[in-house]
């Protein structure tokens, strides 16, 4: 009888699964696979890809534009994470007040980030013109200064995206607020007792509390960072002098446009080992600062 | 003390309004930008509010470009998405929730791990299949995959939400003879409605709001969705920003009317799905 269930059960488990089986076999694992073919054959997307060993990953090597991709998405994932964590969390602070109408603010804030890629690149593409836009406007009518030409100035096309990226920090502020707002209130009102001034219950509570939404969030904002393409796409698309030519928009070019299929799953594996690395790396260090309260 | 207390209420409230402000100029200047004609564009200073509004603007927007078709396209991949959601997340949702089998843990991780795969190592395998197939500029590779998967993040959701439907209510049913799929789709499913219709509107959203799919799979001008019809208003060296603010603020209305209703749904998601710890 009971080996007899354990079989029922399996079958069942097994059937109720089956759609997401062959889904992941064959839109995932097959194509993980053959893009790891891919990466060491000449391939342009139609007839028999040609092994040519390693020599996508070694020409891009010495491809200066792959460096440049590359440095570029670094250099905006290392300023847009680390600023949009503190954006974020700060806006959550400050949505964590107890006002009456703070319903409204919170709606005011999230709403941007559930917006289309396109139109927000649009919207900034807009806001950022440097004759028209409503940010050099701004500056000149207030500061008495002239704005520089945002995306079509190399040296303020990357912190345009950095700050374009900060327009939707208010998905992470919501995730940091339900997560500030499930701290224990106990918690904190003891710590008042004890004479816990502000600074000690946010460093010493909150944030402790809240280390696995921290966790969570910095992942998926250096998987989101890393992966970069529609605003940058319909902003710049690379420009001026390559400054916003970011990892995955070159790794386009190379699919779509050049019909390098074999260099640009070489780009790909790349890709994917890296931030796998990075993953890890957080993961291990993240024994240290991330705190479970046990449960699950 | 009293003071003090108000004045910090009076400074936080203050500070809110001036952010959400912040957060929502942008949004009110693509709205304005799309009643103005081009000298009330580059007035200087600028006109937040044109007089008169040049409300025709929008009329000339859906007769720029096929709106009423790329709407249909876009329409249509959004529903064939969210059916496709709804069929296939709840039945591997189930499996790993509410079966007692001994392979749900390791299909729980596996459907886990798939979020750690960026979207660039899947899509030149994924065209070149779906090119084969001979379904470049049609709408089946953007439709067809979401019958079978759902989404690692809805999955998620939705295992935390079956956890907490109690076992007696399935074992009861079981006794009665009833099937595992007569479980499911009379018992389980009907209780977890309101979650549903939340993940129905994630995948409205992300179908919606799509732009490299599209861009990879739709060539021919005639199969665009909106999202890539915006490109159009924009030619080399001229952009039409009245007409492209006009029609970006029609693309934009579908998404806050989905937000509004998702939003509390996401807030409570990190309760619900346990990410506290």
């Amino acid at each position: 009888m009971r080996a007899s269930t354990a079989r029922r059960n399996t079958i069942y488990g097994l059937l109720f699964a089956l759609p997401w089986i062959i889904g992941f076999l064959a839109f995932t694992a097959y194509p993980i696979l053959a893009s790891l073919y891919y990466s060491f054959t000449e391939f342009v997307g139609i007839g028999t890809p040609k092994w040519i060993g390693g020599e996508n990953y070694y020409n891009l090597f010495h491809d200066e534009l792959f460096w440049t991709s590359l440095y570029n998405t670094v250099y905006y994932v290392s300023l847009a994470v680390p600023i949009g964590f503190v954006i974020g969390l700060g806006l959550a602070l400050l949505l964590n007040s107890n006002l009456k109408e703070v319903g409204i603010y919170r709606t005011l804030v999230y709403l941007p980030y559930v917006l289309p890629a396109v139109a927000v690149g649009f919207i900034w593409l807009w806001m950022l013109n440097p004759y028209y836009g409503l940010v050099n406007l701004f500056l000149n009518a207030v500061f008495h200064i002239q704005g520089p030409g945002w995306f079509s100035d190399p040296k303020w096309a990357k912190p345009a995206f950095v700050m374009l990226a900060q327009w939707g920090a208010g998905g992470s502020a919501v995730i940091f607020l339900s997560a500030i707002k499930d701290v224990p209130r106990e918690m904190l009102e003891s710590a008042e007792i004890d004479g816990a001034g502000w600074w000690t219950k946010f460093s010493k509570i909150i944030i402790p509390m809240i280390s696995p939404v921290i966790l969570y969030h910095i992942i998926t904002a250096l998987f989101g960072g890393f992966q970069i393409f529609t605003t940058a796409y319909i902003a710049t698309n690379g420009a001026p002098a390559n400054s916003t030519l970011f990892y995955v928009l070159y790794l386009y070019r190379n699919a779509f446009q050049y019909g390098k299929m074999g260099y640009a799953s070489a780009m790909a594996w790349i890709l994917f080992i890296l931030v796998l690395i990075i993953t890890l790396i957080i993961f291990r260090t993240s024994a240290r600062w991330v705190f479970y309260q046990g449960g699950e | 003390m009293n003071l003090r207390w108000f004045l910090s209420k009076v400074v936080t409230r203050l500070v809110l309004i001036l952010v959400s402000a912040l957060y929502l100029v942008p949004i009110f200047w693509m709205f304005t930008t799309s009643i103005k004609d081009m000298s009330q564009v580059m007035a200087y200073p600028p006109i937040w509010w044109p007089d008169p509004p040049k409300w025709h603007n929008y009329v000339e927007a859906v007769n720029y470009i096929p709106f009423g078709q790329y709407t249909l396209n876009t329409i249509l991949i959004c529903a064939g998405n969210i059916v496709g959601v709804l069929f296939s997340c709840p039945l591997v949702a189930y499996s790993i929730s509410k079966i007692k089998w001994r392979g749900r843990n390791f299909l729980f991780m596996l459907i886990l791990s798939t979020m750690l795969i960026p979207f660039p190592v899947t899509m030149v395998p994924l065209f070149v299949v779906f090119a084969r197939l001979g379904w470049i500029n049609t709408f089946t590779p953007l439709i067809l995959p979401a019958f079978f998967g759902g989404g690692a993040f809805n999955i998620f959701l939705l295992r935390q939400f079956f956890l907490t439907i109690p076992e007696e209510l399935s074992d009861a049913a079981r006794i009665d003879g009833a099937s595992e799929f007569g479980i499911y789709s009379r018992i389980i499913l009907p209780l977890i409605k309101p979650i549903l219709i939340v993940i129905a509107l994630f995948t409205f959203l992300g179908a919606w709001n799509d732009f490299m799919g599209p861009l990879i799979y739709l060539q021919d001008e005639a199969k665009y969705t909106l999202a890539l019809g915006l490109q159009m208003y924009r030619s080399t060296n001229y952009v039409e920003w009245p007409l492209l603010m006009a029609a970006a603020t029609i693309v934009v209305i579908p998404t806050i009317i989905a937000f509004y209703f998702t939003q509390n749904t996401i807030v409570e998601s990190v309760t619900l799905t346990g990410l506290k710890g």
